[in-house]
Protein backbone atom coordinates (compact mmCIF):
# COMPACT_ATOMS: atom_id res chain seq x y z
CA UNK A 1 0.00 0.00 0.00
CA UNK A 2 2.80 2.63 1.04
CA UNK A 3 4.91 3.73 -1.70
CA UNK A 4 8.22 4.05 -1.21
CA UNK A 5 11.88 5.89 -2.10
CA UNK A 6 9.29 9.04 -2.68
CA UNK A 7 11.34 11.74 -4.25
CA UNK A 8 11.60 15.19 -2.73
CA UNK A 9 9.97 18.05 -5.12
CA UNK A 10 11.22 21.62 -5.11
CA UNK A 11 7.98 22.50 -5.94
CA UNK A 12 6.62 21.54 -2.84
CA UNK A 13 4.77 23.70 -0.35
CA UNK A 14 5.64 24.06 3.02
CA UNK A 15 2.25 24.95 3.99
CA UNK A 16 0.36 22.76 6.82
CA UNK A 17 -0.69 20.03 5.08
CA UNK A 18 -4.42 19.12 5.37
CA UNK A 19 -5.64 15.89 7.14
CA UNK A 20 -5.42 12.78 5.33
CA UNK A 21 -9.41 12.14 6.43
CA UNK A 22 -10.56 15.44 5.39
CA UNK A 23 -8.80 15.37 1.84
CA UNK A 24 -10.25 11.29 1.41
CA UNK A 25 -13.82 11.83 2.94
CA UNK A 26 -14.42 15.49 1.14
CA UNK A 27 -14.49 14.91 -2.66
CA UNK A 28 -16.41 16.05 -5.57
CA UNK A 29 -16.35 12.83 -8.17
CA UNK A 30 -19.73 13.39 -9.70
CA UNK A 31 -19.80 9.45 -11.13
CA UNK A 32 -20.48 8.55 -7.82
CA UNK A 33 -22.81 11.43 -6.83
CA UNK A 34 -22.98 14.98 -6.11
CA UNK A 35 -22.44 14.77 -2.17
CA UNK A 36 -19.24 15.58 -0.76
CA UNK A 37 -19.28 12.08 1.07
CA UNK A 38 -20.35 10.35 -1.37
CA UNK A 39 -17.12 9.08 -3.12
CA UNK A 40 -16.07 8.14 0.16
CA UNK A 41 -18.67 5.86 0.76
CA UNK A 42 -19.34 4.36 -2.82
CA UNK A 43 -16.12 4.24 -4.35
CA UNK A 44 -13.66 2.06 -2.25
CA UNK A 45 -15.44 -0.94 -2.62
CA UNK A 46 -16.65 -0.13 -6.38
CA UNK A 47 -13.84 1.10 -8.11
CA UNK A 48 -10.86 -1.90 -8.89
CA UNK A 49 -7.45 -0.38 -9.15
CA UNK A 50 -6.23 -3.43 -11.12
CA UNK A 51 -6.26 -4.69 -13.37
CA UNK A 52 -5.62 -0.47 -15.45
CA UNK A 53 -5.24 0.06 -18.64
CA UNK A 54 -4.14 3.57 -20.07
CA UNK A 55 -5.03 4.10 -23.73
CA UNK A 56 -2.73 6.53 -25.59
CA UNK A 57 -4.14 7.94 -28.84
CA UNK A 58 -4.47 10.48 -31.22
CA UNK A 59 -1.64 12.68 -32.93
CA UNK A 60 1.67 10.95 -31.15
CA UNK A 61 3.84 8.00 -32.16
CA UNK A 62 3.88 5.75 -29.07
CA UNK A 63 0.33 4.98 -29.49
CA UNK A 64 -1.81 1.81 -27.70
CA UNK A 65 -3.04 0.38 -24.45
CA UNK A 66 -0.85 0.11 -21.52
CA UNK A 67 -1.09 -1.61 -18.44
CA UNK A 68 -0.94 0.78 -15.84
CA UNK A 69 2.34 -0.75 -13.99
CA UNK A 70 4.30 -0.65 -17.24
CA UNK A 71 2.86 3.10 -18.32
CA UNK A 72 4.90 3.83 -14.73
CA UNK A 73 7.39 1.84 -14.79
CA UNK A 74 11.04 3.92 -15.08
CA UNK A 75 9.70 6.97 -14.57
CA UNK A 76 10.83 9.09 -11.31
CA UNK A 77 8.05 8.69 -8.49
CA UNK A 78 7.97 12.08 -6.23
CA UNK A 79 5.92 13.31 -3.71
CA UNK A 80 4.61 16.79 -4.49
CA UNK A 81 2.86 19.43 -2.32
CA UNK A 82 0.50 20.81 -3.63
CA UNK A 83 -2.10 23.69 -2.92
CA UNK A 84 -5.42 22.07 -4.37
CA UNK A 85 -8.39 24.94 -4.67
CA UNK A 86 -11.69 24.33 -5.55
CA UNK A 87 -13.82 26.11 -8.19
CA UNK A 88 -16.34 26.66 -4.92
CA UNK A 89 -14.02 28.29 -3.30
CA UNK A 90 -12.75 25.86 -0.99
CA UNK A 91 -8.62 24.69 -0.55
CA UNK A 92 -6.51 22.15 0.65
CA UNK A 93 -3.04 21.02 0.60
CA UNK A 94 -2.48 17.83 -0.27
CA UNK A 95 0.65 15.46 -0.30
CA UNK A 96 0.33 14.04 -3.57
CA UNK A 97 2.61 11.47 -5.45
CA UNK A 98 3.20 10.12 -8.96
CA UNK A 99 5.08 11.14 -12.27
CA UNK A 100 5.81 14.70 -13.84
CA UNK A 101 3.20 14.77 -16.62
CA UNK A 102 5.93 15.98 -19.34
CA UNK A 103 7.72 12.73 -18.26
CA UNK A 104 4.78 10.60 -19.72
CA UNK A 105 3.84 12.87 -22.81
CA UNK A 106 7.40 12.98 -23.88
CA UNK A 107 7.86 8.80 -23.83
CA UNK A 108 4.17 9.31 -25.89
CA UNK A 109 5.91 11.16 -28.63
CA UNK A 110 2.99 13.76 -29.73
CA UNK A 111 3.59 14.68 -32.97
CA UNK A 112 3.55 18.37 -34.39
CA UNK A 113 0.17 18.64 -34.76
CA UNK A 114 -0.78 17.68 -31.21
CA UNK A 115 -1.76 20.99 -29.49
CA UNK A 116 -3.67 19.62 -26.58
CA UNK A 117 -4.28 16.67 -24.82
CA UNK A 118 -7.11 15.13 -23.94
CA UNK A 119 -7.69 12.98 -20.44
CA UNK A 120 -10.88 10.86 -19.80
CA UNK A 121 -12.18 9.40 -17.16
CA UNK A 122 -13.20 5.55 -16.53
CA UNK A 123 -16.74 5.07 -18.21
CA UNK A 124 -18.59 2.12 -16.43
CA UNK A 125 -22.07 2.62 -15.02
CA UNK A 126 -21.72 -0.75 -13.24
CA UNK A 127 -18.99 0.91 -11.33
CA UNK A 128 -19.68 4.89 -10.98
CA UNK A 129 -23.35 4.91 -10.52
CA UNK A 130 -23.80 8.59 -11.54
CA UNK A 131 -23.02 7.42 -15.22
CA UNK A 132 -26.21 5.06 -15.23
CA UNK A 133 -28.36 8.02 -13.94
CA UNK A 134 -31.68 8.24 -16.46
CA UNK A 135 -34.17 10.55 -16.24
CA UNK A 136 -34.32 14.21 -15.34
CA UNK A 137 -31.69 14.18 -13.01
CA UNK A 138 -28.94 16.41 -13.55
CA UNK A 139 -26.03 13.45 -13.67
CA UNK A 140 -28.39 12.17 -16.75
CA UNK A 141 -27.39 15.13 -18.19
CA UNK A 142 -23.94 14.84 -18.27
CA UNK A 143 -22.31 13.57 -21.36
CA UNK A 144 -19.76 10.57 -20.10
CA UNK A 145 -17.00 10.23 -19.60
CA UNK A 146 -16.02 13.04 -17.73
CA UNK A 147 -13.15 14.94 -19.59
CA UNK A 148 -10.73 17.69 -19.09
CA UNK A 149 -8.24 18.86 -21.29
CA UNK A 150 -4.90 20.89 -21.73
CA UNK A 151 -3.07 22.95 -23.97
CA UNK A 152 0.19 21.35 -24.82
CA UNK A 153 2.53 23.75 -23.49
CA UNK A 154 0.54 23.12 -20.04
CA UNK A 155 0.95 20.14 -19.78
CA UNK A 156 4.19 19.86 -20.37
CA UNK A 157 4.86 22.56 -18.06
CA UNK A 158 7.61 21.31 -14.72
CA UNK A 159 4.30 21.64 -12.54
CA UNK A 160 1.99 19.54 -14.23
CA UNK A 161 1.49 15.67 -12.59
CA UNK A 162 0.18 12.77 -12.51
CA UNK A 163 -0.72 11.54 -9.00
CA UNK A 164 -1.20 7.95 -8.14
CA UNK A 165 -1.01 8.16 -4.73
CA UNK A 166 -1.26 10.61 -1.73
CA UNK A 167 0.12 10.96 1.80
CA UNK A 168 2.79 8.25 0.73
CA UNK A 169 0.19 6.13 -0.15
CA UNK A 170 -1.71 4.37 -2.49
CA UNK A 171 -4.07 6.78 -4.15
CA UNK A 172 -7.74 5.94 -2.67
CA UNK A 173 -10.59 5.63 -4.95
CA UNK A 174 -12.69 8.70 -3.90
CA UNK A 175 -9.75 10.65 -5.13
CA UNK A 176 -8.91 9.34 -8.04
CA UNK A 177 -7.36 6.24 -8.22
CA UNK A 178 -5.47 4.50 -9.48
CA UNK A 179 -4.17 7.93 -11.77
CA UNK A 180 -5.31 11.31 -11.89
CA UNK A 181 -4.61 14.97 -13.35
CA UNK A 182 -2.82 17.28 -10.70
CA UNK A 183 -2.87 20.82 -12.09
CA UNK A 184 -2.49 22.96 -9.17
CA UNK A 185 -2.68 26.61 -10.71
CA UNK A 186 -6.11 26.04 -12.06
CA UNK A 187 -9.57 24.88 -10.32
CA UNK A 188 -9.66 21.12 -9.06
CA UNK A 189 -12.09 19.84 -12.13
CA UNK A 190 -9.10 20.32 -13.93
CA UNK A 191 -7.67 17.69 -12.43
CA UNK A 192 -10.00 14.87 -14.02
CA UNK A 193 -9.60 11.94 -11.99
CA UNK A 194 -9.38 7.70 -12.86
CA UNK A 195 -7.79 8.16 -16.43
CA UNK A 196 -7.88 5.52 -19.08
CA UNK A 197 -7.20 7.21 -22.02
CA UNK A 198 -4.53 9.97 -23.11
CA UNK A 199 -5.54 11.45 -26.55
CA UNK A 200 -3.49 14.19 -28.28
CA UNK A 201 -5.06 16.29 -30.36
CA UNK A 202 -4.97 20.10 -33.11
CA UNK A 203 -8.24 21.10 -31.81
CA UNK A 204 -9.08 22.35 -28.73
CA UNK A 205 -10.90 19.69 -26.28
CA UNK A 206 -14.39 20.22 -25.12
CA UNK A 207 -13.84 19.38 -21.65
CA UNK A 208 -17.33 18.43 -19.52
CA UNK A 209 -17.62 21.65 -17.55
CA UNK A 210 -17.44 24.15 -19.89
CA UNK A 211 -19.66 21.59 -22.03
CA UNK A 212 -22.40 21.31 -19.22
CA UNK A 213 -22.00 25.15 -18.16
CA UNK A 214 -19.85 27.37 -20.19
CA UNK A 215 -20.85 30.81 -18.75
CA UNK A 216 -19.62 29.66 -15.27
CA UNK A 217 -16.75 26.99 -16.26
CA UNK A 218 -13.88 27.48 -18.92
CA UNK A 219 -11.51 25.57 -21.07
CA UNK A 220 -8.36 27.32 -19.23
CA UNK A 221 -9.93 27.32 -15.46
CA UNK A 222 -7.04 29.38 -13.68
CA UNK A 223 -7.40 29.99 -9.99
CA UNK A 224 -7.71 33.64 -10.51
CA UNK A 225 -9.05 35.83 -8.00
CA UNK A 226 -9.71 38.85 -10.27
CA UNK A 227 -12.59 36.80 -11.94
CA UNK A 228 -15.75 35.74 -10.08
CA UNK A 229 -17.64 33.34 -10.55
CA UNK A 230 -21.19 34.44 -11.99
CA UNK A 231 -22.71 33.35 -8.67
CA UNK A 232 -19.64 33.28 -5.68
CA UNK A 233 -16.72 35.48 -5.18
CA UNK A 234 -13.45 33.82 -6.35
CA UNK A 235 -11.33 36.34 -4.65
CA UNK A 236 -11.37 34.13 -1.10
CA UNK A 237 -11.20 30.75 -0.07
CA UNK A 238 -11.99 28.72 2.96
CA UNK A 239 -9.03 26.23 3.13
CA UNK A 240 -10.40 23.32 4.54
CA UNK A 241 -9.41 23.34 8.37
CA UNK A 242 -9.61 26.98 8.93
CA UNK A 243 -12.79 29.14 10.12
CA UNK A 244 -12.34 31.93 8.48
CA UNK A 245 -11.50 32.73 4.48
CA UNK A 246 -7.96 33.83 3.31
CA UNK A 247 -7.53 35.68 0.18
CA UNK A 248 -7.04 33.41 -2.75
CA UNK A 249 -3.72 33.83 -4.91
CA UNK A 250 -3.39 34.60 -8.56
CA UNK A 251 -2.89 30.87 -10.43
CA UNK A 252 -3.14 29.39 -6.77
CA UNK A 253 -0.25 31.26 -5.81
CA UNK A 254 1.92 29.95 -8.98
CA UNK A 255 2.01 32.83 -10.72
CA UNK A 256 6.01 32.98 -11.01
CA UNK A 257 5.67 29.72 -12.67
CA UNK A 258 3.15 29.71 -14.92
CA UNK A 259 2.32 33.49 -15.65
CA UNK A 260 4.20 33.57 -18.69
CA UNK A 261 2.17 30.60 -20.25
CA UNK A 262 -0.73 32.99 -20.96
CA UNK A 263 1.12 36.24 -21.56
CA UNK A 264 -0.81 38.63 -23.72
CA UNK A 265 -4.13 36.57 -23.00
CA UNK A 266 -7.28 38.13 -21.41
CA UNK A 267 -8.17 36.30 -18.91
CA UNK A 268 -11.18 37.93 -18.30
CA UNK A 269 -12.23 36.49 -21.57
CA UNK A 270 -10.38 33.13 -20.96
CA UNK A 271 -11.43 31.95 -18.00
CA UNK B 1 -50.93 24.52 26.35
CA UNK B 2 -47.41 25.29 28.58
CA UNK B 3 -46.94 20.92 28.15
CA UNK B 4 -47.76 21.78 24.75
CA UNK B 5 -45.20 24.58 24.18
CA UNK B 6 -42.34 23.49 26.13
CA UNK B 7 -42.84 20.47 23.79
CA UNK B 8 -42.74 22.55 21.18
CA UNK B 9 -39.84 24.57 21.89
CA UNK B 10 -37.30 20.86 22.85
CA UNK B 11 -38.84 19.49 19.49
CA UNK B 12 -37.79 23.07 17.57
CA UNK B 13 -34.24 23.23 19.26
CA UNK B 14 -33.27 19.52 18.01
CA UNK B 15 -32.04 20.22 14.90
CA UNK B 16 -29.52 23.13 16.48
CA UNK B 17 -28.68 20.92 18.82
CA UNK B 18 -28.07 18.07 16.26
CA UNK B 19 -26.13 20.36 14.35
CA UNK B 20 -23.86 21.95 17.71
CA UNK B 21 -23.65 18.03 18.51
CA UNK B 22 -22.25 17.01 15.26
CA UNK B 23 -19.84 20.38 15.35
CA UNK B 24 -17.85 19.04 18.71
CA UNK B 25 -17.45 15.78 17.52
CA UNK B 26 -16.27 16.16 14.08
CA UNK B 27 -19.24 14.93 12.89
CA UNK B 28 -19.84 17.78 10.31
CA UNK B 29 -17.31 16.58 8.23
CA UNK B 30 -14.23 18.51 6.31
CA UNK B 31 -15.91 21.62 5.93
CA UNK B 32 -18.58 22.80 9.41
CA UNK B 33 -19.04 26.47 8.35
CA UNK B 34 -20.59 25.53 5.58
CA UNK B 35 -22.61 22.52 6.90
CA UNK B 36 -23.67 25.17 9.32
CA UNK B 37 -24.37 27.96 7.13
CA UNK B 38 -26.30 25.35 5.14
CA UNK B 39 -27.89 23.25 8.38
CA UNK B 40 -29.24 26.91 9.59
CA UNK B 41 -30.55 27.92 6.52
CA UNK B 42 -32.22 25.11 5.55
CA UNK B 43 -34.05 24.85 9.30
CA UNK B 44 -34.90 28.79 9.10
CA UNK B 45 -37.07 28.08 5.73
CA UNK B 46 -38.15 24.98 7.21
CA UNK B 47 -40.08 26.31 10.52
CA UNK B 48 -41.14 29.31 8.16
CA UNK B 49 -42.97 27.54 6.48
CA UNK B 50 -44.50 25.59 9.53
CA UNK B 51 -45.00 28.69 10.27
CA UNK B 52 -47.42 29.74 7.22
CA UNK B 53 -48.81 25.96 7.62
CA UNK B 54 -50.67 26.71 11.16
CA UNK B 55 -53.48 29.31 10.16
CA UNK B 56 -54.36 26.53 7.14
CA UNK B 57 -54.28 23.76 9.02
CA UNK B 58 -56.56 25.57 11.76
CA UNK B 59 -58.95 26.44 9.45
CA UNK B 60 -59.20 22.64 7.84
CA UNK B 61 -59.37 20.99 11.61
CA UNK B 62 -60.97 23.69 13.51
CA UNK B 63 -58.01 23.22 16.51
CA UNK B 64 -57.91 26.85 16.92
CA UNK B 65 -55.08 26.18 19.88
CA UNK B 66 -52.85 25.95 17.33
CA UNK B 67 -52.56 29.20 16.67
CA UNK B 68 -51.27 29.99 20.04
CA UNK B 69 -48.10 28.03 18.72
CA UNK B 70 -47.45 30.06 15.93
CA UNK B 71 -45.50 32.73 17.72
CA UNK B 72 -43.01 30.37 18.95
CA UNK B 73 -42.59 28.69 15.53
CA UNK B 74 -41.96 31.50 14.22
CA UNK B 75 -39.60 32.91 16.26
CA UNK B 76 -37.51 29.71 15.86
CA UNK B 77 -37.39 30.47 11.87
CA UNK B 78 -36.13 33.80 12.91
CA UNK B 79 -33.76 32.17 14.95
CA UNK B 80 -32.34 29.81 12.75
CA UNK B 81 -32.29 32.64 10.07
CA UNK B 82 -30.42 34.32 12.30
CA UNK B 83 -27.62 32.07 13.28
CA UNK B 84 -27.31 31.23 9.31
CA UNK B 85 -26.90 35.18 8.66
CA UNK B 86 -24.22 35.67 11.59
CA UNK B 87 -22.07 32.70 10.25
CA UNK B 88 -22.50 34.27 6.64
CA UNK B 89 -21.08 37.63 7.96
CA UNK B 90 -18.73 36.57 10.36
CA UNK B 91 -16.99 33.25 8.22
CA UNK B 92 -17.73 34.07 4.95
CA UNK B 93 -16.90 37.59 5.08
CA UNK B 94 -14.99 37.87 8.43
CA UNK B 95 -17.10 40.49 9.39
CA UNK B 96 -15.54 43.18 6.92
CA UNK B 97 -18.42 45.17 5.56
CA UNK B 98 -17.19 46.48 2.83
CA UNK B 99 -16.90 42.39 1.64
CA UNK B 100 -20.28 41.84 2.89
CA UNK B 101 -21.71 44.75 0.87
CA UNK B 102 -19.90 43.72 -2.15
CA UNK B 103 -20.99 40.53 -2.16
CA UNK B 104 -24.59 41.92 -1.50
CA UNK B 105 -24.53 44.28 -4.56
CA UNK B 106 -23.00 41.80 -6.60
CA UNK B 107 -24.85 38.43 -5.91
CA UNK B 108 -28.62 38.39 -6.65
CA UNK B 109 -29.01 35.32 -4.40
CA UNK B 110 -27.09 36.73 -1.40
CA UNK B 111 -29.29 40.21 -1.88
CA UNK B 112 -32.53 38.15 -1.88
CA UNK B 113 -30.94 36.09 1.02
CA UNK B 114 -30.67 39.32 3.10
CA UNK B 115 -33.84 40.98 2.29
CA UNK B 116 -35.39 37.97 3.48
CA UNK B 117 -33.81 38.56 6.96
CA UNK B 118 -34.26 41.90 6.93
CA UNK B 119 -38.26 41.51 6.74
CA UNK B 120 -38.26 39.24 9.35
CA UNK B 121 -36.74 41.69 11.86
CA UNK B 122 -39.39 43.80 12.07
CA UNK B 123 -41.55 40.65 12.57
CA UNK B 124 -39.72 38.97 15.40
CA UNK B 125 -39.40 42.43 17.26
CA UNK B 126 -43.08 43.39 17.14
CA UNK B 127 -44.04 39.50 18.54
CA UNK B 128 -44.48 40.28 21.76
CA UNK B 129 -47.91 40.84 23.22
CA UNK B 130 -46.36 44.72 23.57
CA UNK B 131 -46.26 45.72 20.30
CA UNK B 132 -49.22 43.43 19.14
CA UNK B 133 -51.16 45.70 21.31
CA UNK B 134 -49.65 49.44 20.37
CA UNK B 135 -49.47 48.22 16.96
CA UNK B 136 -53.43 46.87 16.64
CA UNK B 137 -54.63 46.88 13.37
CA UNK B 138 -51.10 48.04 11.70
CA UNK B 139 -49.94 44.86 13.79
CA UNK B 140 -51.43 42.15 10.57
CA UNK B 141 -50.89 44.56 8.01
CA UNK B 142 -47.21 44.53 9.12
CA UNK B 143 -46.97 40.43 9.74
CA UNK B 144 -47.70 40.07 6.14
CA UNK B 145 -44.29 40.83 5.54
CA UNK B 146 -43.92 36.94 6.39
CA UNK B 147 -45.45 36.03 2.40
CA UNK B 148 -42.68 38.08 1.00
CA UNK B 149 -39.70 36.96 2.92
CA UNK B 150 -41.25 33.34 2.94
CA UNK B 151 -41.02 33.92 -0.96
CA UNK B 152 -37.72 35.80 -1.04
CA UNK B 153 -35.92 32.46 1.03
CA UNK B 154 -37.33 30.16 -1.11
CA UNK B 155 -36.18 31.78 -3.89
CA UNK B 156 -33.02 32.46 -2.59
CA UNK B 157 -32.37 28.55 -2.19
CA UNK B 158 -33.39 28.09 -5.81
CA UNK B 159 -30.09 30.15 -7.21
CA UNK B 160 -27.91 28.96 -5.16
CA UNK B 161 -28.47 25.53 -6.46
CA UNK B 162 -25.42 23.77 -7.91
CA UNK B 163 -25.67 20.36 -10.03
CA UNK B 164 -29.20 21.03 -10.52
CA UNK B 165 -30.28 19.54 -7.42
CA UNK B 166 -33.63 21.01 -7.49
CA UNK B 167 -35.29 18.29 -5.28
CA UNK B 168 -35.42 19.92 -1.70
CA UNK B 169 -36.00 23.84 -3.32
CA UNK B 170 -39.39 22.61 -5.38
CA UNK B 171 -40.60 20.54 -2.51
CA UNK B 172 -40.33 24.13 -0.38
CA UNK B 173 -42.00 26.11 -3.30
CA UNK B 174 -44.31 23.39 -3.56
CA UNK B 175 -45.36 23.95 -0.11
CA UNK B 176 -44.99 27.55 0.10
CA UNK B 177 -47.39 27.45 -3.49
CA UNK B 178 -50.31 25.18 -1.54
CA UNK B 179 -50.15 27.55 1.81
CA UNK B 180 -50.44 30.82 -0.25
CA UNK B 181 -52.99 29.17 -2.84
CA UNK B 182 -54.91 28.31 0.17
CA UNK B 183 -54.93 32.02 1.80
CA UNK B 184 -56.18 33.59 -1.38
CA UNK B 185 -59.07 30.20 -2.12
CA UNK B 186 -60.15 31.48 1.56
CA UNK B 187 -59.89 35.10 0.81
CA UNK B 188 -62.65 34.73 -2.39
CA UNK B 189 -64.36 31.95 -0.31
CA UNK B 190 -64.17 29.01 -2.19
CA UNK B 191 -62.93 27.28 0.52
Amino acid sequence: ESLDGLADSAFSTDETLTGYEEITTYNNFYEFGTGKEDPSSLAPKRLEHRPWTITISGEADNTGEFEIDDFLSGLTLEERIYRLRCVEAWSMVIPWAGVSLASVIKRAAPTSKAKYVRFDTLYDPQVMPAQAARGFSFLASIDWPYREGLRMDEAVHPLSFLATGLYGKEMPSQNGAPIRLVVPWKYGFKSIKSIVRIHFQETQPETTWAQLAPSEYGFYANVNPEVNHPRWSQAEERRIGELFKRDTLMFNGYADEVAPLYAGMDLRAQY
Amino acid sequence: MPTLRVGLFILCAVPAGLLIERLLTGGLGANPVEALLHGTGSWGLRLLLVTLAITPLRHLTGANWLVRLRRQVGLWAFAYASAHFSIFIVFEHRAVLSSIVEDIIDRPYILIGTSAFLLLLPLAITSTKGWIRRLGRRWQQLHWLIYPAAVLGVLHFFMLIRANRWTEPLIYAAILALLLGFRALRRWRVV
